[in-house]
């Protein structure tokens, strides 16, 4: 058979393709139930990171069904949505709808002293890609518990040090809501303080645009909450 | 040429980085910290024995003017495999190496070695050339790994090595360390250094 004839080329490459298309289509289709799992314990891990609960990915489903009492989809008015599920909204879709059309999901958790704590997804874009976060906010509505934050792809040692607690860890205790408006936490340059009388943290050094990307997500995925915290806060 | 030196060669005397200069890219991209760049070693090493030997054994098929797309759909193929696998079964490893795994197919050492190796010899012997380069190819990521972290960072795998009093003391950590370019200056040492203890590497005047 003459291998170099167009025809043999031609099915040579359809051969080739259709059985690697098929072993990736197999790998795909076999693997999905374990990686969504997988992903889902994900999320459920960070969401407790947000309360300083730090599990490995394996203990992450206990963990969340323990600590997580109750979930619900709030409106920009404050008002429950009914038949949502907050686990399976996605937050990177809401977060680029206008403020008054989104769902917006609460994940509420009961601590082991008895507090209960909010805790709301954030999603925004950094320098390379993605990035998102969780921040959890005391009953009251006002003061910041903590924050979890985490990125596909940002420079290491740079724009990816938001993942540190040394970043993270400098939300706690910030306010939200002052003199009874809705203030967004601003993330600024080291010294330097942001205009008007919002709390601020320091961003990372040599990671400004990813350290902007973050203070823009607090401004954009918390805002739409402000009615339901001032409710909280009454 | 013998089983023995196909497979250990490439360690120094004929290492696909620092003397054949393959795979420079993936060296400055994963090597920021000593992690990743160990799991990047290991990926490199599954994929190019697997590839290695696949298209050894269908070398004799393949037509002579589609064969570089041959070996890129082989290489693509499992190079998916292994990111699907990491999700299913290493997901943390896989969260923290994302975009770096995809970034094999495009590693010039595996069209290298295919063309080069794989092509003219039998599964076994190219079996042991892939998993040997696999092996060069690590050797130099975990050493410049290894420098990038410990001057950029203070750490090393994550674990704090320089202590706080050196930083109390006034002891930075290297930023440049971070960056991309410093990898490409440490692979340049490494390749001074190497050549200078291998006089034949040298190039004749």
């Amino acid at each position: 058979m003459n291998k170099q004839s167009n025809a043999y080329t031609i099915i040579y490459i359809i051969v080739l393709v259709v059985i690697v298309g098929t072993a990736l289509a197999f790998t795909a289709i076999s693997l999905k139930p374990r990686q969504q799992a997988n992903a889902d314990a994900d999320k459920m891990r960070q969401i407790l990171a947000s309360v300083a609960i730090e599990v490995p990915g394996s203990e992450a489903i206990t963990a969340y069904d323990k600590y997580i009492t109750t979930t619900f989809v709030v409106d920009e008015t404050g008002n429950k949505v009914a038949d949502a599920d907050a686990f399976a909204v996605d937050v990177a879709k809401q977060s680029k709808e206008a403020a008054s059309e989104r769902l917006l999901p609460v994940y509420e958790c009961t601590l082991a002293d008895g507090s209960v704590k909010y805790i709301l997804p954030m999603y925004g874009a950094g320098l390379w890609g993605p990035i998102w976060g969780y921040v959890s906010v005391d009953s009251d509505g006002t003061t910041i518990y903590g924050a979890y934050f985490a990125h596909q792809g940002e420079t290491p040692g740079l724009g990816a040090e938001i993942e540190k607690p040394a970043f993270s860890s400098q939300f706690s205790g910030k306010k939200l809501i002052k003199n009874g408006a809705f203030v967004p936490v601003a993330v600024v340059k080291s010294g330097q303080v942001p205009a008007g009388d919002a709390d601020y943290v320091d961003g990372i050094s040599g990671g400004t645009i990813t350290s902007k990307g973050v203070g823009a997500m607090i401004d954009n995925c918390l805002q739409p909450y402000s009615a339901f915290l001032e409710s909280l806060n009454k | 040429m013998a089983n023995k030196s196909v497979f250990f060669n490439p360690f120094s005397k004929d290492n696909p980085v620092i003397v054949q200069i393959l795979g420079i890219c993936s060296v400055l991209a994963v090597t920021a910290k000593l992690e990743p760049a160990i799991v990047m070693g290991l990926s490199v090493i599954a994929v190019l024995a697997f590839s290695n030997v696949i298209i050894s054994l269908i070398r004799n098929t393949i037509p002579t003017n589609i064969r570089i797309i041959v070996q890129l759909v082989v290489v693509a193929g499992l190079v998916v495999i292994v990111s699907q696998l990491l999700q299913a079964y290493a997901y943390d490893v896989s969260k923290q190496l994302s975009v770096f795994i995809g970034l094999i197919i495009t590693n010039c050492i595996l069209m290298g070695r295919l063309e080069a190796f794989a092509m003219a010899n039998r599964p076994w012997p190219s079996f042991l050339d892939g998993v040997g380069n696999g092996i060069g190819y690590t050797i130099i990521l975990v050493i410049v790994g290894f420098f990038r972290e410990l001057l950029g960072s203070g750490t090393l795998l994550g674990y704090q090595i320089v202590p706080q009093s050196f930083y109390e003391a006034g002891y930075v950590n290297n930023g440049l360390m971070i960056l991309p370019p410093m990898a490409l200056v440490l692979v340049a040492c490494i390749i001074w250094v190497h050549r200078s203890f291998n006089k034949d590497l040298q190039e004749k005047q």
